[in-house]
């Protein structure tokens, strides 16, 4: 108990600043007040892998490492998209996960936002579009911003995620109506 | 340089390490496998070719791993019975590697479970998109399929349904728990859920770009994979790699370990209660990420390795902040494990949970480092060395216990191993270029890859076509051998402790999907 004990004193704050999408440093604190000003409460995202070779999920862990320290601005992780108010899809959304991917949308409530993780996610990636897969995150579902890289760094990651909800003042989520299941049907390939 | 892979006898193949080609008849493959099988063999992995443009037949393909060579077995199935015989009897591990065969090429074990693997009905039944005259780019709309699970029955027996899309930030996979009030009695997997045609994928590139897309089989393993495809592709055009090449491949596959295990380690202390060791593992790795930016210009090392060496050299800089970063682990890591090792509830948590007997994973034919925490004391890098392996001696780190703990242990052992074999690297780098010309490969010649990742062995058996081109590359994770053992591991346990045993094998789905 004493070696945990000093480990966690001489580990100390790791904690880095959180990057803005301009670049600068910014306040996690105002961050936090922010998120809760919007929102009444932490944002909840909810990953899902759409067939990614979990070069991207990595990158995500790590946004809860003590560097990024994620959950200290005020955002978290969340077991069920029902739970959520963000999706991260990494990955070219494979044909096996098609449809696990639309009904995991469809559970998220309104309104609600997603961010396509990740060079595959954007656009397909190496793997593009075949018999197995559908290729881009955006062909399947509504994609609010896609994060390049391959993988992309956490940095990228947290930028792309501050972007989507980080400070401006009077800023209100997209309203999204109605199941998307039909609708968002309509793109895949005949 | 390319053997006649028509001859009836036993040919040489280019491979990283000593491998025989052995074409048989029907009867022979499996008279071959139940000898293999007799003499101890471990199952590599089971493939099939679409031949008949060149050949006028299909061709299947087994791997095996004998006492002292990879031994290839190729044969011709009838065109007008596409079968071969059912080795699932001999090597439980064929058994969905075959069903992915079919799905792909539809050439059929005898008997065969005829449910599909990697089909999930995102494609007809009667087209197998890895067949010559498939247009792979031809997209079908999803026709989701029925799947029948082993189902149990039971006073109080109950089924939970995981997945596919799980709880936490991994990938996806779909398990099926039958259960008694919290017990465990039997757990089924279905996978293939991120199957993204990564074999078809592979003939439209040329030999020169394939091994970009065999870093990405599986990202937490991309090292091991590229130096796999990279290896088949030397030994196939006879090339060999500059010996600052060698080094440093083998520099960042131990990297590639310590970064896996150190992610692991905390996990697991995670999802046995113990949030300290996510903090301080996870803060570890990330400074061996940062280290990996500073010196190879990237965290995680998916282009790193290249046909005929490695992309850049590392600066005397960047050398001096990894020889300090494996210091400050060798210093950090014992001291953490103290931490876990005296930890009574953690430990509470760890031993005898998700146990793996011996008997069992040698009967399943487990591989890597599941298998060595059952007490099977097998190890590439020690068996079967390779350049620079061969000089490095490395040892296996091997546990009999077979549980969560002796996981952890085998975690610790390998990490500990890895950041000597890290510091030995560094300090004796040879000089010299780092790349050396590797010409196209003319065509129909076959080669192996074979690596021990952090998981276990990955393997590529890469064919190639004239003009640059791939015919037909295979690429197998251990996970396919390793997904089974999960079943059997959970058996008897407590549902609330399946993250964990899940998590200490910590399995590829995307290398197996492929």
């Amino acid at each position: 108990m004493l070696n945990t004990l000093s480990r966690i004193v001489r580990t100390g704050l790791l904690t880095e600043p959180l990057p803005s999408p301009d670049g600068a440093a910014c306040d996690a604190p105002v961050l936090q007040q922010d998120i809760r000003r919007i929102l009444g409460r932490a944002l909840c995202i909810r990953h899902v892998d759409a067939g990614s070779c979990n070069g991207c999920e990595l990158e995500i862990h790590a946004l809860n490492n003590p560097y990024y320290n994620l959950e200290g601005a005020g955002i978290k992780f969340v077991a069920s998209p029902r739970h959520a108010d963000m999706l991260l899809v990494t990955g070219p959304v494979s044909v096996n996960m098609e449809e696990a991917l639309l009904r995991t949308y469809d559970a998220v409530p309104n309104p609600k936002l997603v961010i396509a993780v990740g060079d595959c996610g954007a656009c397909g990636g190496i793997f593009g579009t075949s018999y197995a897969s559908r290729g881009a995150v955006a062909k399947i579902i509504p994609v609010d911003l896609t994060i390049a890289g391959c993988p992309p760094t956490p940095a990228a990651i947290l930028r792309g995620i501050l972007q989507l909800v980080g400070p401006s003042e009077g800023r209100v989520l997209p309203e999204t109506s109605g199941s998307s299941f039909d609708s968002a049907r309509n793109p895949t390939p005949k | 340089m390319c053997p006649d892979i028509t001859r009836k006898d036993s040919v040489s193949l280019p491979a990283n390490l000593p491998a025989t080609l052995r074409c048989v008849d029907r009867d022979e493959w499996f008279s071959t496998a139940q000898r293999l099988r007799q003499a101890g063999a471990e199952l590599l992995t089971l493939w099939g070719a679409d031949d008949r443009s060149r050949d006028g037949c299909f061709h299947m393909y087994a791997a095996y791993l004998t006492v002292d060579e990879v031994l290839v077995v190729k044969h011709a199935p009838e065109t007008t019975n596409l079968t071969y015989p059912d080795l699932g009897g001999l090597f439980p591990a064929a058994r969905r590697m075959q069903r992915a065969v079919y799905d792909l090429l539809g050439i059929a074990a005898y008997p065969r479970d005829e449910r599909s693997w990697l089909r999930h009905g995102g494609w007809p039944e009667k087209v197998f998109p890895l067949r010559k005259d498939v247009d792979g780019q031809q997209a079908f709309p999803l026709v989701s399929l029925p799947y029948t699970f082993v189902s149990v029955a039971g006073d109080g027996v109950h089924e939970i349904p995981v997945g596919p899309v799980h709880a936490g930030t991994i990938e996806p996979g779909h398990f099926r728990f039958s259960v008694v009030g919290e017990k465990v009695l039997r757990l089924e997997e279905r996978l293939g859920y991120t199957h993204k045609g990564v074999a078809k994928r592979f003939e439209q590139l040329s030999q020169h770009e394939g091994h970009r897309l065999s870093a990405r089989l599986s990202g937490d393993t991309a090292v091991a994979f590229s130096w796999a495809y990279c290896a088949a592709l030397e030994a196939i055009t006879g090339v060999i790699c500059p010996p600052r090449a060698v080094a440093l491949r083998a520099l960042t596959l131990e990297l590639e370990r310590v970064a896996n295990h150190l992610g692991d380690l905390g996990a697991l202390g995670n999802d046995a209660g113990f949030a300290f060791g996510l903090t301080q593992f996870s803060r570890l790795k990330e400074d061996l990420l940062r280290a990996n930016t500073a010196a190879f210009g990237a965290r995680y090392l998916l282009d790193y390795i290249i046909p005929g060496g490695v992309a850049v050299d590392v600066p005397v800089s960047a050398q001096r902040l990894l020889l300090d970063q494996c210091k400050t682990l060798q210093q950090a890591v014992p001291m953490l494990r103290t931490i876990y090792d005296d930890h009574a509830g953690l430990q509470d948590r760890l031993r005898e949970t998700g146990r793996l007997e011996h008997a069992i994973a040698v009967e399943l034919g487990a591989t890597g480092l599941a298998a060595r925490a059952s007490g099977i004391a097998r190890d590439l890098r020690v068996n079967y060395p390779w350049p620079p392996y061969s000089q490095l001696k490395p040892r296996a780190a091997v546990r009999s216990s077979g549980d969560v703990f002796a996981r952890v242990q085998v975690r610790f052992d390998e990490t500990l191993e890895s950041l000597r074999l890290c510091d030995l690297l560094l300090r004796e780098l040879p000089p010299g270029s780092i790349q050396t010309v590797v010409p196209a490969a003319e065509g129909d010649c076959l080669g192996l890859g074979l690596i021990e990742s952090w998981r276990g062995p990955v393997l590529i058996a890469l064919e190639t076509e004239a003009g640059g081109s791939i015919r037909r590359c295979h690429a197998h994770d251990s996970s396919w051998q390793n997904w089974p053992l999960l079943e059997y591991a959970v058996m008897g346990n407590i549902v609330p402790d399946f993250p964990l045993i899940n998590k200490s094998f910590n399995l590829s789905y995307s290398g197996h999907d492929g």
